[in-house]
């Protein structure tokens, strides 16, 4: 085999010892990691030491990196489906037949839909030029990624405010006195680099104030915890900042200069008192008023997190939004101690990566979701994949007819596995690229196995930061199995479609070199230390000469992508009805050692994952005749039934439920996962077209289950 | 016992069980033995707040090591120059009696050699001028390594700040 066949197979199995840079790929966090390699084995992974923020740490998942790379239970060859979809039927194929068999496919959509009716989503992150690249040359506007279920409402609510994504906002945990965490488990949803400056800023005395229904692992860090009513968090941020602007707990000279639309606020809140919020939200007034008198002193060195996975009910954009402003009032930006605006490379008078995408010529055709042009505070570039399939259903606002899903498992991911599957049902051609069996993977029709981690080399990755960053991800090992590279497989199909121009190279390092043109960083820097800084220390702004990227180049209030949506730019708070009886708000979170569905079928993370347990209150646990470790039913109003333990616990509020999320997988080719727990997401009934309008998250937690005590089984009489 | 201290500050600890599984890729184990192990348990309320407690069990390294003496073959060795207790695995028949032996449970079967495994302080890599396996990858620093009165312990300091200085920090 040649490099250009299987450009992964090459001389990385020689005799010796050696140091690969590499990016873990256990999670889509994206972890920078050095690789040792000896005589062509890896047998060592550590956190890559040039990265001082990461030092040689690695979390669980990205130390069991070593047990997926040794697991015989993944795809080994493309494989093509040859029974009815899901029925697990499939025959082994080359990746030529494997290739020409997408490429037929998508001729067909192409003819009976246009180029637009190929969709594609991945779980974005600083590859994803790659993805973008493979559906513009496509010829498509149909780019998608995870953020329906996961960060789309903050982000979103981001660009409603500063013109830019919340990804642009660093926190300084240096000197940061006090962080606001809206069930943001910074421990237990870990990114390395995040928990440890956070673990180490509460070492210095920083105060963390926590607000969660559940105390997770982070609320038993914090020094103040906030067991608040489920979905209830906006009514609590209203009064925050009702109370904040109250006590004149805010920088007055930051908002004068760089905040517009005071006015609207101050009207919004004019009602939203400690009192009222306290029957919303279940946090006593006192305790608000109090909280905000400490901030007072503490101000600017205050930060609210606007949250991570955001996907929660149909005021979640408002919750980020307001946590955004309350920042904005704590003057917190571009400030030591607050948070540090991300810059690019030309901040330092450096050059970003060239972009693959300007290969590819421009597509003009609206999104099928009407991310900004129906719905003007969605981001077109990141999509709301609900609304994907909303339209494989109705086949409005025009058909879909092929969707290819790469390293991204949709019927794990979305609510209502079901309705997914009853999408998908409509489309003619459906792709699942990952290095594992996925239950998407399971429902498609083509498998095509990518090189792992440690097997593959990917594009360069560019991180916007205090100091921007360069960063590789390069081939440790050769592949166990017939697997291919991304970039490989994209090129490959636009080949054969006869549109290759935007992925034209042979080889990785004639695609590095392309990136890398005129940036005067080369290869052999980038290979010499996996993560190349592109200044030698983080500048700030002088704060009077910031300049957000909104029309007024001010923080904007009142929102002018909110006008053009028709949304107000703060709705009245929805008030909650209490689930009563058998009826509870479902929960659901991640321990720190799985990443989703992903992580459960990997020998080391099997052992080690916790047993998932339905944490419920004792006072609603009891009349339902439920004790501690019992074994109990839970439904969603569909046909599925889950039964797990319980875990009865005051530390869950009485209003809810919660469980871990990533159990319940049904692939029987990946056994250690099969059957193991419940599926929150099948519970989810009913959810996979409910979203915040402003935001287009889905609505995860407005989903109510019934409970009851489980039939004992096994039992004889 | 050994010269060496393997110090976990419970503080900045978050259960995350990252060490086990350095533990385990290092020695090449699979499913079954885990010559670490963090054991969580809560949350708890501790003064009206919840509050996880994480305690971290590798192996005491014992000067009188029950396991070595109940060892019949020899295999379960106390090194001279620094006190670590460790297997030889040549010379492990499987026996299991130093699992039996240890008041701790430390010794770990490990099914795919039929013999037993246990901590070692990762021996090669202390040899090597290196931090056990657990230590060098912690994700948050708080497991430290080195000799017994040189292995930094936050404890005190920490401590000290909240009677003088911070009373509002907490411990």
């Amino acid at each position: 085999m040649n490099t250009t066949m299987a450009p992964n197979v090459k001389a990385v199995s020689a005799p010796g010892k050696r140091t690969v840079y590499s990016i873990c790929g256990m999670c889509s966090v994206r972890c920078p990691m050095e690789v040792t390699v000896e005589d062509g084995r890896a047998t060592w992974l550590q956190g890559n030491t040039h990265d001082q923020a990461q030092g040689a740490s690695l979390c669980a998942k990205g130390a069991a990196g070593l047990a997926l790379e040794a697991d015989d239970q993944r795809p080994q060859s493309p494989l093509i489906r040859s029974g009815p979809r899901g029925s697990g039927q499939w025959r082994r194929a080359s990746w030529d037949e494997a290739l020409d068999h997408i490429a037929d496919k998508l001729k067909q959509t192409i003819e009976q839909h246009g180029p637009r009716g190929i969709a594609f989503s991945d779980r974005g992150g600083f590859f994803g030029d790659l993805s973008r690249t493979f559906v513009k040359a496509l010829g498509s506007p149909n780019y998608f990624n995870h953020d329906a279920t996961c960060g789309g409402n903050v982000h979103n609510a981001a660009r409603s405010i500063y013109g830019f994504s919340h990804a642009g906002l660093v926190p300084d945990f240096n000197h940061i006195k006090h962080v606001v965490l809206y069930g943001r488990n910074i421990v237990e949803s870990l990114m390395v680099k995040e928990v440890k400056a956070f673990m180490g800023a509460l070492g210095n005395g920083m105060r963390c104030t926590y607000i969660d229904p559940r105390a997770s692992a982070t609320a038993a860090k914090a020094t103040r915890f906030w067991q608040v009513r489920p979905n209830s968090d906006y009514a609590l941020n209203l009064a925050l900042i009702h109370e904040v602007l109250r006590q004149k707990a805010y920088d007055e000279d930051f908002v004068e200069r760089w905040v517009s639309g005071m006015d609207v606020l101050r009207e919004a809140v004019k009602h939203t008192t400690p009192d009222w919020q306290e029957p919303h939200t279940g946090v006593p007034a006192r305790e608000l008023r109090e909280f905000v008198a400490e901030i007072a002193g503490q101000v600017p060195h205050v930060i609210f997190n606007p949250g991570w996975m955001t996907a929660r009910h149909k005021q979640s954009f408002f919750v980020s939004r307001t946590a955004l402003i309350l920042n904005a009032l704590m003057g917190n930006l571009e400030t030591p101690g607050g948070f540090t605006l991300a810059k690019g490379p030309e901040y330092y008078g450096r050059k970003s990566l060239k972009p693959l995408a300007a290969r590819a010529p421009a597509v003009t055709e609206p999104r099928v979701d009407g991310a900004g042009t129906t719905h003007p505070t969605w981001d077109p570039a990141i999509g709301m994949l609900h609304q994907l399939f909303a339209a494989m259903e109705t086949a409005q606002p025009y058909g879909i007819g092929a969707y290819i899903a790469y390293r991204h498992d949709p019927v794990t991911a979305m609510p209502d596995a079901e309705a997914v599957k009853q999408a998908l049902d409509k489309a003619a051609l459906v792709v699942s690229i990952d290095v594992r069996y996925s239950e998407t993977g399971w429902y498609s029709d083509v498998i095509l196995p990518e090189s792992t981690y440690l097997e593959r080399a990917n594009i360069l990755g560019q991180l916007p930061g205090p100091v921007p960053v360069f960063t590789m991800r390069d081939q440790a090992v050769a592949p166990r199995f017939d697997s291919r590279p991304a970039w490989w497989i994209f090129r490959e199909i636009l080949r054969r479609l006869g549109k290759m121009e935007a992925l034209d190279f042979e080889t990785i390092e004639e695609l590095w070199n392309y990136q890398l043109e005129g940036t005067g960083v080369t290869v052999a820097d980038m290979r010499e230390s996996g993560v190349v800084r592109l200044a030698t220390s983080p500048k700030l702004t002088p704060r009077d000469q910031l300049k957000f990227p909104t029309p007024s180049g001010k923080i904007e209030i009142d929102s002018d992508l909110l006008k053009q949506a028709g949304l107000p730019a703060f709705p009245p708070y929805e008030p909650k009805t209490a689930p009563s009886g058998d009826q509870f708000t479902l929960l659901f979170g991640r321990p720190p050692v799985l990443a989703h569905g992903q992580s459960l079928n990997n020998p080391i993370l099997r052992e080690i994952a916790p047993e998932q347990v339905l944490w419920i209150h004792p006072e609603r646990a009891g009349p339902l005749g439920i004790a501690d470790g019992d074994e109990v039913e839970v439904s969603g109003g569909g046909s599925y039934v889950g039964r797990l333990k319980a875990k009865v616990t005051p530390w869950i509020h009485r209003e809810a439920v919660f469980m871990l999320h990533g159990y319940g997988a049904t692939v029987p080719l990946a056994t250690r996962a099969l059957g193991v727990g419940v599926a929150d997401q099948r519970l989810q009934h009913g959810k996979l077209y409910e979203f915040d309008p402003a935001g287009g998250g889905n609505a995860l937690t407005e989903t109510i289950v019934r409970v009851k005590a489980a039939a004992r089984q096994g039992v004889s009489a | 016992m050994s010269i060496y201290a393997l110090r976990h500050d419970e503080a900045s600890c978050i259960g995350c069980q990252a060490c086990e599984v350095h533990c385990k890729t290092n020695k090449g184990l699979g499913p079954g033995p885990s010559p670490c192990k963090i054991i969580s348990t809560g949350p708890i309320d501790i003064g009206g707040v919840p509050r996880v407690r994480h305690t971290f069990m590798p192996c005491f390294h014992c000067e009188e090591a029950w396991c070595v003496k109940a060892c019949p073959t020899g295999a379960m060795k106390k090194r001279e120059k620094d006190g670590i207790v460790h297997v030889v695995a040549a010379l492990c028949v499987g026996c299991k009696s130093c699992i039996t032996a240890c008041p701790w449970g430390t010794p770990q079967w490990d099914p795919g050699t039929n013999k037993v495994v246990k901590c070692d302080y990762c021996m090669d890599r202390v040899d090597a001028g290196l931090d056990p396996a657990c230590v060098t990858k912690c994700v948050t620093g708080c497991l430290s390594f080195g000799l017994a009165n040189e292995v930094p312990d936050p404890r005190r300091e920490r401590y000290a700040h909240f009677v003088l200085a911070e009373p509002a920090r907490g411990v």
